[in-house]
This record gives structure tokens, C-alpha cells and sequence, in this order.
């Protein structure tokens, strides 16, 4: 058992290592098999924008121009069954949709009311009402079994790491990079003087496991022998071209997919606050979330079947189109869960109507479920979670757990 | 020099500089050299060259007619040209404590050029209405952002429209509430400020009409009384007139707000003492603002004289004031520096290219990301590759003096290479925090 062995996932030039007991047990690094992908649309997506409630008789009166020419006409939304649409945009998530990998969840909105997006982000991040000092997705990695190798469970895409991945528990985040690298011993010693320090001595040991440096140079984890056959490593990113955000997102999967591979990870997508010109602004957002679920699940292969994709926004935008063809900061949005073992093609939650005296302060769509709802049915699905770890991640909440969210 | 006034100069170069600049000379001393700098006229001088706001709306205005490709595009190196210079001069200059407050304001006060318009403007921005008001009263330094184009384009209220207004009456348009809820949120009280939905809308009606007139021969702000909402407004339960003046008298309001004191104080204290602001400073800083009707000369002076801005390395350096940091201390001539906006971008801060209008964080744990650190020892590596004649360990003393730990010392005495002992020093906590 304290044999530790490297192993890696040579992706488009890159290599990411990820270190393993050598046991009867394969190399599973992971506490399971379950993949869990978080997306936040910070800025706030118009879900009404996203799944537009065609059917509803004051859609036009409220904001006509902002919705897309209904089904079965020339760049029409795509039919989600005679009352609500989906945007144009969005094909892949049409395709999924039809093939009963994509819900919809309308009306959901978190834990604040605050219309401001970095107050209502970090309660997103957070789980809870106000900022807390972790994100609900640390907390997740918390409450699942002990892994082999508990540095290796969660990443985020992108140079930083989100709130919502921050906390007690290890979470990495990666990027490819192009330039070439100090050596590894360069590096070892840059982290050996930077030990005592407390936020770069944790950031660069974390990091340059992050990016496979061998057992040897990062020296071994606590409580395990010295390993034998660590080998230098090359250090990951060498010569990797620039890539988009659905490239990124498809390596992503590829990471998950290892079979001793990370488990969750979480991605960022912006672009959304579309106060004015909404319809040309929102075109290029979208577009991006389409492809980079369909990078997720180009990335993934097989283990799609084994993943759940949560996409969540800080909260919805008014109802009406303001006065310079965009919306402004509204309550409740739209969330989108997809993967293998999600039990979609439906749209999910009460819808609250957009009726004289329905709307949320006269101006927003009316929350009806809370996001935290969602994240639990996902959670109970995907990993068993009961009562009492729900309530680690959420602290503080009661809700309840959409029931559901996944076929089992 | 005595020990403990050698330290006390590095920090006043350090944590309200931008770092030492070589083996410039070092403040003898350093509370009456960072005043000097604070009572000083600002001593920046810029090419001639570079455009004024009504020249960087002309260029616009003319990139649209035209209809260019975007390798025709003449708004980008422009942009770059202004990134540049304003870049020369934090790395150059020895009034950084000026350089620095610019630097703050204008991330408190962020326009990014992620909106499009914005890459004609920003650089013209922070020269005319950042940097003449670092020292002056917040009141003028929040007007001259609120009428300067780039944040009204920024935050769309050049197209915000009152309802009853002739405009909004006869094209059926309306109110844009972007800029008036930033402005409530995060530019004056400050989210807890204690302000509602109503307010930001009362607001948002109190600045129709504050818009840009790109199409005159010199084009600019101006204020369009036929988008003005007609009629007075109450916010924070106070009535404003309607026109241009209620606007003027609304803003002055805000600017004179104990809970825009408290918001300023509280940023500034984060910014020059510590993440954690403490309460005592916050409260000090808070009553200069409240005595002195918000001259933000009195403030400066007033973070001189607290003596937790003196305690040092509890700030980690951002992307930014890493990579100036890391420049300056090198001192190559301009043609040999590798370019810092590169670097800014790489390592996670793009100038003037913040995701959202709250700006880039000032805390460590928004920047001590793994992958983040890691470009850091990735740029640091690059840049002691260009500047391997140098002499590490000089280069090190003279950075950082008695803050230079032996471990580091020795570790750089231990390196194979040059190139390895400048990056152990670049990447040294002790040069990566200020």
C-alpha cells in the first residue's frame, strides 16, 4: 500500500499526474465513479431569454423583442413540448433534451434576494445566505468517502479558484500553459523556500501536483514511503497551443474520465449582464455554454453515463425588456442539469406565470425553487448523500431535495 | 541609515510604492517623503501623442463608419500605445505612492475594455479623470467618472432614457439601471450602505440624460434634457430636483455619505494595512473623510500616519503590482523589458480588463491559486532569462534590504545558474508579498 506510483493522462500534449496507491484494487485513485461537472454563468443568464415560456400569453407584451421567433420558423427556438422553448443557440442542448439527458429547472433562485451580482455570486459559491469562508463544492468533496489520494478529487478550469471550490478541503485549478517551465528541481526549491508561507507554500505544492511533477520532486505525500520509481516528469503544458473554453472544457471531461481520475470540477463562463443590446449579446454566451457541455461530454466518453452537469447563475433579469433593449438584475433564473444519468427531457419546477400581480416585486420572475434544492437531488443521486451530509454542504438549510434529478 | 529606518524606507517603497526602482536612492525619511509626494503637483508627463476622450470617441465614431476588419482596427494599438506609456510611467516614475492611489482608484472605479467602446476610452479615462483627482476631494474625483464617457458608456447610461421623458414618450424607451446600482453598490455607500431597489431606480432616473455626444466636432458628455425624467426623486429618503442639477446635488449627497466614508475607509485599509481591515483603523480613516468632507489628500496622509501600514509583507502582491514590482527591481531599459500587459494577463489581471465592474480583488486568497502561483515562477523563470548578467544577489539587496530572508540568500547562493537565483528571489514570499 505504500507504494506510490505515478500515473499519468497524456491530453493534447499535456500531462496531468495524479498520484495512486498500488493496490488489488486497480489504480483507483477515486472514491467513486460518479462525476459531478458545477458551471457558473456568472453575470446572470435571462433565463426567460434561455427557455422562453412561448406560451405565455403576456411574453410579447413584456418583452417582445427580446425573444427568439418562435418553433418551426427560420432560427426558431427549439420546442420543449408546447409552452416553453429554448434559445437557438442552444442545439446541442436541444439534442440533449430530446434524448432525455437535459432537465430544466425554471424559477429557481438562491439563497439571497440581493440583486447584486457579487453579493448574489458568493451566496451561490457559498450555499447559504451571506459569504462563508467555503464553497459548497469543497464541502462536497468533504463529505464524500475517503479517496487514496485526497489531493487529486476537484479542479476548476481557469488560472484561479473559484469560492465555490475553496475551503478545508484540497482542490486544485489547471491550465494548460504554453511557456516553457523551470525545471522541476528549480521548482522544488522555490517551493521548499516558500514552505512556511501561508498562502504560497500550500498554492505551489498543490499546484505542481497539479501539473504531474514526479513523486520525487514534490516529495511524498504525508504518510507514505519515499517512492522508487517517481521518474523526472516533464512539466505539464509544454508547448500546448492557446485553447477556447470548449477545448478546455473537452480535456476537462478527458481529466474526469481517467479511471483514477478527478472526480468534480468546476468552470466559469461570463459574458452575461446583458443590460443593453441583449439579443446581439447574448448570441456568443450561449453559444458557449452549448459547446462547452458538448466538449464535457465529447471529453468524457463512456463515463457520461456516470456524470452530472450542473449549470447555475447568480439569479435571474426583469421581466420587461428595459429601456435600452436589455434587462437589468432580476430574482429568479433558469438551471440546467445534464448528463447520462440525469432524468430529463421535462422541465422541472413550479412555474410561477408571468400574470398581473405573479411577478416578483412587480418586476422579476417569482422564485419557486431554491438552487440549493437542485445541487441536492444531484447530490442525493449521485453520491447517496442523506440528510446529515446534505446538511454539511448546505449548512443551514431545510429545504428539502428535488426529488428525481437523476434516473438512479 | 539605522536598521529600523532602513526598514521603515523599504516599506514605505514597497508597500505604498511600487516597489524600489534599482538602487534608486532610499527616502532617509520615509513618512514626510510619501507627504511630499501626496502635497506634490503629480509629476506625470505623457507623450503628446496619445488621445484625449474626444479623440478616442472620434476614433470610434470613425471605426464604425468605416465598417473596419479587424486587422484594420486602429482602436487596439492605440489602446496599447496609451498601456504603455501609463505603464512607463509606474514603472519609471519616483512619486509611487501617487502612482499606487492612482492604481486603487482606478480599480475602484473600474471600466473595462471588455465592452467594446470602452478600448478608445479607458486609457484617456484614467489619465483626465483618475489621475488629476487622486488628492482632491472624492466628491470631484466621483464626478468627473460619473460624466467621463467611459463610464457611461461602460455602464450603459448614455442610453438609459426617462420614460416620461420627450425621448422616452415618443420611441417608447426607458431606464437603464447598470450604472446607478454600481454606483449605489460599489462606488459610494457600498452594498450594506443601506440603500433599496427603490433607490437604484430613483437614481438611475436622477442621471437620465447623462449621456455622450459622439457625433459633435468635439465630442463629450452631455446632458439631454429630452431623455431627462421629468419631476423630482426621492433617494435615500431625500427629494432631488429634477435636471441636470439634481443629478449634480444627488451625487454630491452620495459623495458626503457616512456609509460612502465608511466604504472608502474600509477599502483603502484593506488596500495599504492588511486583508482583514482592522476596525480601529477603518475608524480613524472613516473620521478623516467625515472631518475634511472627504478630501482624499487628508486620507492619504492619514494611511501614512497609521502605524498597522507599516507592519510588513501582510499584503500578497497582485499579478499587477507583481509584475511592476518585479521590473522596477530589475531596472532593464525600456527596449529590453518584456511587455508587463502580457505578463498582467498572464498571471490572471489584464490592465484595465476586469471580468465585472467591481474591479480585481485586493486579498490574498483571490490570487494564491495554485495554477496562479505557478505562472508566477513560470513569468519570474522567463524574466531572469533576459536579465541574466545581472547580478542576483545585488539585485535582491537592493530590492529588498533587510526584508531579504537568509534562507533566500542562501538558496540564491546555492544556485547553479544566475537565471535560478533571480527566480528563488523573484519568487521569494518575502518579494511576493508587500
Amino acid at each position: 500500500m505504500n507504494i506510490w506510483l505515478r500515473r499519468r493522462h497524456t491530453i493534447a500534449g499535456l500531462v496531468a499526474t495524479w498520484l495512486a496507491p498500488f493496490g488489488s484494487a486497480a489504480f483507483a485513485a477515486a472514491a467513486t465513479d460518479r462525476r459531478l461537472v458545477v458551471i457558473l454563468l456568472r453575470g446572470a443568464l435571462d433565463g426567460l431569454a434561455a427557455v422562453p415560456p412561448y406560451g405565455e400569453k403576456r411574453l410579447a407584451e413584456l418583452r417582445g423583442p427580446l425573444v427568439p421567433p418562435p418553433p418551426g420558423t427560420p432560427r426558431g427556438m427549439a420546442d420543449l413540448g408546447g409552452f416553453f422553448g429554448l434559445h437557438p443557440e442552444l442545439p446541442g442542448l436541444a439534442a440533449l433534451y430530446r434524448s432525455g439527458s437535459l432537465l430544466i429547472v425554471n424559477a429557481a433562485a438562491g439563497a439571497t434576494r440581493s440583486r447584486s451580482h457579487f453579493d448574489a455570486q458568493d451566496s451561490l459559491e457559498c450555499g447559504t445566505p451571506q459569504r462563508i469562508t467555503s464553497g459548497w463544492l469543497n464541502r462536497v468533496v468533504a463529505a464524500l468517502p475517503p479517496a487514496s489520494d485526497p489531493g487529486g478529487q476537484a479542479f476548476s478550469v481557469g488560472v484561479g479558484l473559484p469560492l465555490l471550490l475553496r475551503g478545508p478541503s484540497p482542490a486544485e485549478s489547471w491550465l494548460p500553459e504554453g511557456a516553457a517551465p523551470p525545471p522541476p528541481d528549480l521548482f522544488a526549491r522555490i517551493a521548499a523556500l516558500n514552505a512556511t508561507d501561508p498562502a504560497l507554500g500550500r498554492a505551489l505544492t498543490d499546484g505542481m501536483r497539479a501539473r504531474g511533477f514526479a513523486t520525487s520532486v514534490l516529495g511524498p505525500p504525508p504518510d507514505a514511503k519515499p517512492a522508487g520509481n517517481g521518474g523526472p516528469a516533464k512539466p505539464a503544458g509544454h508547448g500546448a497551443p492557446p485553447m477556447g473554453l470548449p477545448a478546455l472544457a473537452q480535456e476537462a471531461g478527458r481529466l474526469l474520465a481517467a479511471p483514477d481520475g478527478p472526480r468534480i470540477a468546476a468552470l466559469e463562463i461570463g459574458g452575461w449582464d446583458t443590460h443593453a443590446g441583449q439579443v446581439a449579446r447574448l448570441a456568443g454566451p450561449l453559444r458557449q455554454l452549448d459547446q462547452v457541455v458538448a466538449g464535457l461530454h465529447a471529453g468524457l466518453g463512456d463515463a457520461w453515463g456516470q456524470t452530472c452537469i450542473l449549470v447555475m447563475t447568480e439569479f435571474g433579469r426583469t421581466v420587461r425588456m428595459n429601456g435600452t433593449g436589455g434587462t437589468d438584475h432580476g430574482t429568479a433564473g433558469v438551471a440546467f442539469v445534464a448528463g447520462g444519468a440525469v432524468a430529463g427531457g421535462r422541465v422541472a419546477g413550479t412555474w410561477p406565470g408571468l400574470a398581473a400581480g405573479r411577478l416578483f416585486e412587480d418586476r422579476d420572475l417569482a422564485p419557486t425553487t431554491d438552487l440549493r434544492s437542485v445541487a441536492c437531488g444531484v447530490l442525493a443521486g449521485q453520491y447517496g448523500f442523506g440528510r446529515d451530509r446534505l446538511r454539511l454542504v448546505f449548512p443551514g438549510y431545510d429545504g428539502g431535495s428535488m426529488a428525481g434529478v437523476l434516473r438512479v | 541609515m539605522p536598521p529600523k529606518m532602513t526598514i521603515l524606507a523599504y516599506q514605505a517603497l514597497i508597500r505604498f510604492g511600487m516597489g524600489r526602482r534599482g538602487a534608486a536612492p532610499l527616502p532617509t525619511d520615509p513618512h514626510a517623503w510619501l507627504a511630499a509626494q501626496i502635497r506634490a503637483p503629480d509629476p506625470a508627463a505623457f507623450p503628446p501623442q496619445l488621445p484625449t476622450t474626444a479623440d478616442g470617441l472620434t476614433i470610434w465614431r470613425e471605426k464604425l463608419k468605416l465598417k473596419l476588419s479587424p486587422e484594420l482596427d486602429f482602436v487596439r494599438p492605440l489602446l496599447r500605445e496609451d498601456m504603455r506609456a501609463q505603464l512607463n510611467q509606474a514603472l519609471e516614475t519616483d512619486a509611487a505612492f501617487r502612482e499606487r492611489l492612482v492604481w486603487f482608484w482606478a480599480n475602484h472605479f473600474t471600466v473595462s475594455t471588455k465592452a467594446g467602446v470602452t478600448a478608445a476610452l479607458v486609457g484617456p479615462y484614467v489619465r483626465e479623470a483618475i489621475r488629476p483627482n487622486v488628492t482632491a476631494p472624492f466628491l470631484d474625483l466621483l464626478l468627473a467618472v460619473m460624466r467621463h464617457p467611459a463610464m457611461l458608456m461602460y455602464l450603459d447610461n448614455n442610453a438609459s432614457v426617462g420614460p416620461g421623458s420627450p425621448v422616452g414618450q415618443r420611441q417608447h424607451r426607458g431606464l437603464n439601471e447598470n450604472l446607478a446600482r454600481e454606483c449605489l453598490e460599489l462606488h459610494t455607500i457600498g452594498v450594506d450602505g443601506g440603500y433599496t431597489q427603490k433607490d437604484v431606480t430613483e437614481l438611475a432616473s436622477l442621471l437620465t440624460g447623462w449621456s455622450v455626444d459622439a457625433g459633435a466636432a468635439q465630442p463629450g458628455f452631455v446632458f439631454r434634457l429630452e431623455a431627462h425624467e421629468p419631476g423630482p426623486k426621492m433617494l435615500l429618503g431625500r427629494r432631488f430636483p429634477p435636471g441636470e442639477a439634481g443629478g449634480l446635488m444627488a451625487l454630491e449627497y452620495l459623495a458626503n455619505h457616512p456609509s460612502t466614508h465608511r466604504h472608502l475607509a474600509q477599502k483603502l485599509v484593506r488596500h495599504f494595512v492588511a486583508d482583514d481591515p482592522p476596525p480601529e483603523d477603518v475608524r480613524t480613516i472613516e473620521g478623516v473623510l467625515r472631518d475634511t468632507g472627504g478630501d482624499l489628500q487628508a486620507a492619504s496622509l492619514a494611511l501614512i500616519a497609521l502605524p498597522g501600514a507599516w507592519a510588513p509583507l501582510t499584503k500578497l502582491r497582485g499579478p499587477a503590482d507583481y509584475v511592476l514590482a518585479a521590473l522596477r527591481a530589475l531596472d532593464l531599459p525600456e527596449p529590453e523589458r518584456p511587455p508587463p500587459e502580457a505578463a498582467m494577463a498572464l498571471l490572471g489581471q489584464p490592465l484595465w480588463t476586469a471580468p465585472l465592474p467591481n474591479g480585481f480583488p485586493d486579498d490574498t486568497a483571490s490570487w494564491a491559486a495554485p495554477e496562479a502561483v505557478m505562472r508566477r515562477v513560470d513569468w519570474a523563470y522567463a524574466l531572469s532569462g533576459r536579465a541574466a548578467t545581472a547580478d542576483p544577489l545585488a539585485v535582491g539587496e537592493a530590492a529588498l534590504g533587510p526584508l531579504l530572508r537568509g534562507t533566500t540568500r542562501a538558496a540564491m547562493a546555492q544556485a547553479g545558474a544566475r537565471r535560478d537565483a533571480l527566480t528563488l528571489m523573484l519568487t521569494s514570499a518575502e518579494f511576493q508579498r508587500r
